[in-house]
């Protein structure tokens, strides 16, 4: 499925969109790393839990659970936002 | 990942007096890496320490927490680094920042059982390289506080010892409302260049630890330390000490000096009491700061940058008159240290990795600013001159000499 990248991850992509499969949420973020090393880690923290300044919108919803289910058609967009100087 | 673009060579105001003739090192091209608010900067210099060329921004926009030179190799750097948005990761170079690949295991905690609300890295603090006798043995200090291993230079990094998870410990770290503004940290690894089982760190808070059988067990240093005072705080608990900044003197590795938020202290092995010598610092400036600097070859000599610790802790040069302090005595006395640095109006500090010491004879003194200077001095102190303005809050400082 279609995955949209921020700028701030494009050094792993090398674009901001990305191809990833996987039946979960969690499972096309596994996917993404596979493809893009380290990608994942920038993303979401070592308990599972999605970093303060990271959102993901799938098909325009915001998704804070990682075994959110998923099929092909669905679009996942991660965001990256941050406020302060 | 990162490439950088070379600047032009920048070259520093002409010394009013000219340093000492070197007696015994040879003269060597000294590498500062210089660690930021929002990226890396490497200044190489000439022989004689007076051009500077800057290359750099790495990682712009990254917060790069501390840059380090493997000393067994002097060729390998490791960046702790992070962005805004981003977790943090480690980045490694193996030709002098040329190029920079990120670690396939940066530090991260161990998952926390099915219930239980683990702890992440938010950045990766401190690194610290082990004695030669372990080469691509690298230790890595975090915030919140944690203490991490590699063994394979940096690519993929492990909890080391217990004490991350260990109860006790984990009490002694407290909260992020415990620490400082941007985080709880563990710092101040010291590797014991005798015996690479033997280490030392810090944690703000939490206080000054030591292992002696490689991490399997740890004793808690904080015997002579003080604590804030009119709280109620007891001494005795590690949690209510805030070391800044340990440093083993490289000539004496049983002799150790500390800046902490209670005062500067020695520390001479086997003893186990640390003695205040900050007692003997000028009372109007006080002996509150964040880094310290040991002298490479004479473990008498020890630099300090004293701020402003009182009322509200503004942490600013005090009374805004900036200057590095010395002991050439162990802390019996201690000298001011201005000449060529802002007379008067400056309202900078240095954080507590931003100052360090080349291995030169005549020593180089180098410090990074709050405000984006960096500053070096090619006489011990003497006098200082500027070598960089206009670079982002400057987090850390480390110089190694070149062939």
């Amino acid at each position: 499925m279609k995955v949209l990248i921020p700028s701030a991850l494009h050094s792993y992509s090398g674009g901001s969109v990305a191809e990833a499969n996987g039946a979960t949420l969690a499972a096309v973020l596994a996917d993404l790393d596979r493809l893009y090393p380290g990608i994942r880690f920038r993303m979401i923290d070592e308990q599972n839990r999605v970093r303060r300044h990271i959102r993901i919108f799938i098909n325009g919803e915001q998704v804070h659970d990682l075994t959110q289910p998923l099929i092909a058609s669905d679009e996942v967009v991660i965001v990256q936002a941050l406020s302060g100087g | 990942m990162t490439r950088s673009a070379a600047r032009p060579a920048v070259r520093t105001q002409p010394q009013a007096t000219a340093p000492r003739a070197s007696r015994s090192q040879p003269a060597r091209r000294v590498l500062l890496m210089v660690a930021t608010r929002k990226g890396a900067w490497l200044y190489q210099s000439d022989a004689s320490r007076k051009t500077w060329r800057a290359d750099g921004p790495h990682f712009l926009g990254h917060v790069v927490s501390h840059l380090m030179l493997d000393p067994r190799d002097r060729r390998t750097l490791l960046a702790a680094a992070k962005t805004g948005h981003l977790g943090p990761t480690v980045f490694r170079s193996t030709d002098l920042g040329r190029t920079w690949k990120e670690a396939a295991r940066p530090p991260a905690f161990a998952k926390a059982p099915a219930g239980e609300q683990g702890r992440a890295v938010d950045h990766t603090f401190w690194l610290a390289p082990s004695p030669a006798s372990e080469p691509g043995v690298w230790y890595a200090g975090t915030s919140p506080q944690g203490l991490f291993r590699s063994e394979d230079g940096g690519a993929t990094w492990a909890p080391f010892s217990t004490i991350n998870d260990d109860p006790q410990y984990r009490e002694w770290m407290g909260t992020a409302q415990d620490g400082t503004p941007d985080g709880p940290k563990l710092h101040s690894i010291i590797v014991d260049p005798r015996d690479p089982n033997h280490l030392y760190f810090g944690m703000s808070g939490g206080g000054v630890h030591e292992t002696v059988d490689g991490g399997k067990t740890w004793r808690v240093m904080i015997k002579g330390m003080d604590v804030v005072e009119g709280f109620g705080f007891d001494p005795a608990k590690p949690t209510f000490h805030d070391p800044h900044c340990l440093r083993m003197c490289p000539s004496n590795p049983d002799r150790i000096y500390q800046q902490n938020h209670c005062g500067i202290y020695r520390l001479d092995r086997p003893s186990d009491t640390w003695v205040r010598i900050g007692k003997s610092m000028p009372k109007k400036v006080g002996d509150i700061g964040f880094p310290l600097v040991v002298h490479p070859r004479d473990d008498n000599t020890a630099w300090v940058f004293p701020m402003d610790g009182t009322a509200v802790w503004p942490r600013t040069s005090p009374e805004g008159r900036p200057a590095v302090y010395v002991t050439r005595n162990a802390g019996k006395t201690w000298q001011r240290l201005a000449a060529g640095l802002p007379e008067a109006q400056a309202w900078w500090t240095v954080k507590r990795q931003a100052m360090t010491a080349d291995e030169a004879d005549p020593v180089g003194l180098y410090f990074g600013t709050t405000s984006g200077e960096l500053w070096m001095s090619r006489d011990e102190g003497r006098r200082w001159t500027c070598i960089a303005q206009h670079l982002p809050e400057i987090y850390a400082v480390e110089a190694a000499q070149l062939g």
